[in-house]
C-alpha cells in the first residue's frame, strides 16, 4: 500500500475543462444553476473524473524505483470506476493505492492497482481499479 | 429529464438507448492530456510512439472511455446516475497528425433489474470498423 495522496481540491473550472475534453454536453457538468436545481452543491464531475486522482497514484508507482516502470512503455489494459457518490466542485479528495496483482504475460507485465478515494470527512467517494500493461523492450 | 423507474421498467434487453460519433484529432489528445494530467508522450509524440513499438500516436484509452459514456449520460439526464463503469482497452485508436479518428458508440440495454431500479448498459465502441473497447459496461440507476 502506498501513502495517501495529498488533498486535492476539485475546482469548478477543472470539472468544466475535463468535461469539455471528454466531449460532454451535460449541463450538470458546466452550469452551476442547473446542478443546484438538480440537488447538487455545485457542478458535477463526469463518471471518469476520478482518473485525475488515480493519476497521482500512478505517479507514486512511476516514482517507485522498485517497480522500475517507464511511462512511455505503459499502455492501459483495463479500467473500472465504482462510485459511492458523485464528485462535485468543492470536494477535497485523497486517494490510497493498493497493488492488487502483478502478472507476467509474454514479455509484458500486467499491474492491477486499486485506488480508494475519500472526501475530507473520510467518507468513501469512489474506487478506481486499473490494469496497466508494461510493454517489454520492443 | 432524468431516467425514471417507470422508464427503466419499460426497457428491453437489446434496446439501443443512445448513439453518437466522435472525431478525435491531435487537438483532442492534447486537450485531454492537460485536463486529465496524463502526459504520456505516446499520446502526442510520433517518434516516441514508434520507438516503443507502436504504429503511431494513439488516443488515451481514458479519452475513449470518457467520451464513450457521454451518450449514455445524455440519455440518463444526470451523470450521477452512473454507479459503475468498466472497460477493457482491446485495440488502440490511432490518431494521425493531420487527420481524425472517428469513434462510434452504440449503447444497448444489457440487463434490467426493475425491482432494484438498476440496469446495465453495454457499449459497442468502434474505430476504423474495429471494436476498440471490450466488456464496456455502464451500471446505472433510475430515480
Amino acid at each position: 500500500m502506498y501513502a495517501k495522496t495529498p488533498s486535492y481540491l476539485v475546482g469548478r473550472e477543472k470539472i468544466r475543462e475535463f468535461s469539455r475534453a471528454v466531449f460532454s454536453t451535460s449541463p450538470l457538468n458546466f452550469d452551476v444553476e442547473a446542478a443546484r436545481a438538480a440537488g447538487y452543491a455545485d457542478v458535477v464531475a463526469p463518471p471518469t473524473f476520478a482518473i485525475v486522482l488515480q493519476q497521482f497514484t500512478l505517479q507514486q508507482l512511476l516514482d517507485d524505483d522498485d517497480a522500475g516502470i517507464e511511462l512511455s512503455h505503459v499502455v492501459h489494459g483495463q479500467q473500472q470506476f465504482t462510485s459511492a457518490r458523485p464528485i462535485v466542485a468543492g470536494d477535497e479528495l485523497t486517494a490510497v493505492q493498493t497493488i492488487a496483482s502483478v502478472k507476467s504475460l509474454g514479455g509484458n507485465s500486467m499491474i492491477t492497482s486499486q485506488s480508494v478515494i475519500e472526501d475530507a470527512a473520510g467518507a468513501h467517494v469512489a474506487t478506481t481499479t486499473s490494469t496497466l500493461v508494461v510493454r517489454g523492450d520492443a | 429529464m432524468t431516467l425514471t423507474k417507470q422508464a427503466l421498467e419499460a426497457l428491453n434487453v437489446g434496446d439501443v438507448v443512445a448513439e453518437r460519433e466522435f472525431s478525435f484529432t491531435r487537438d483532442s489528445l492534447v486537450r485531454y492530456a492537460g485536463a486529465s494530467g496524463d502526459f504520456n508522450t505516446i499520446h502526442y509524440r510520433d517518434d516516441i510512439a514508434v520507438s516503443v513499438g507502436l504504429d503511431g500516436v494513439l488516443a488515451h484509452g481514458m479519452l475513449t472511455m470518457g467520451a464513450a459514456v457521454q451518450p449514455v449520460i445524455d440519455w440518463l439526464g444526470d451523470p450521477a446516475l452512473v454507479d459503475d463503469y468498466q472497460v477493457r482497452f482491446t485495440r488502440p485508436v490511432f490518431v494521425p497528425a493531420d487527420g481524425e479518428a472517428v469513434v462510434s458508440v452504440a449503447a444497448k440495454v444489457g440487463q434490467v433489474d426493475a425491482e432494484a431500479g438498476t440496469a446495465r448498459i453495454d457499449l459497442l465502441v468502434t474505430a476504423a470498423e474495429t471494436t476498440v473497447l471490450g466488456k464496456a459496461q455502464v451500471r446505472v440507476h433510475a430515480v
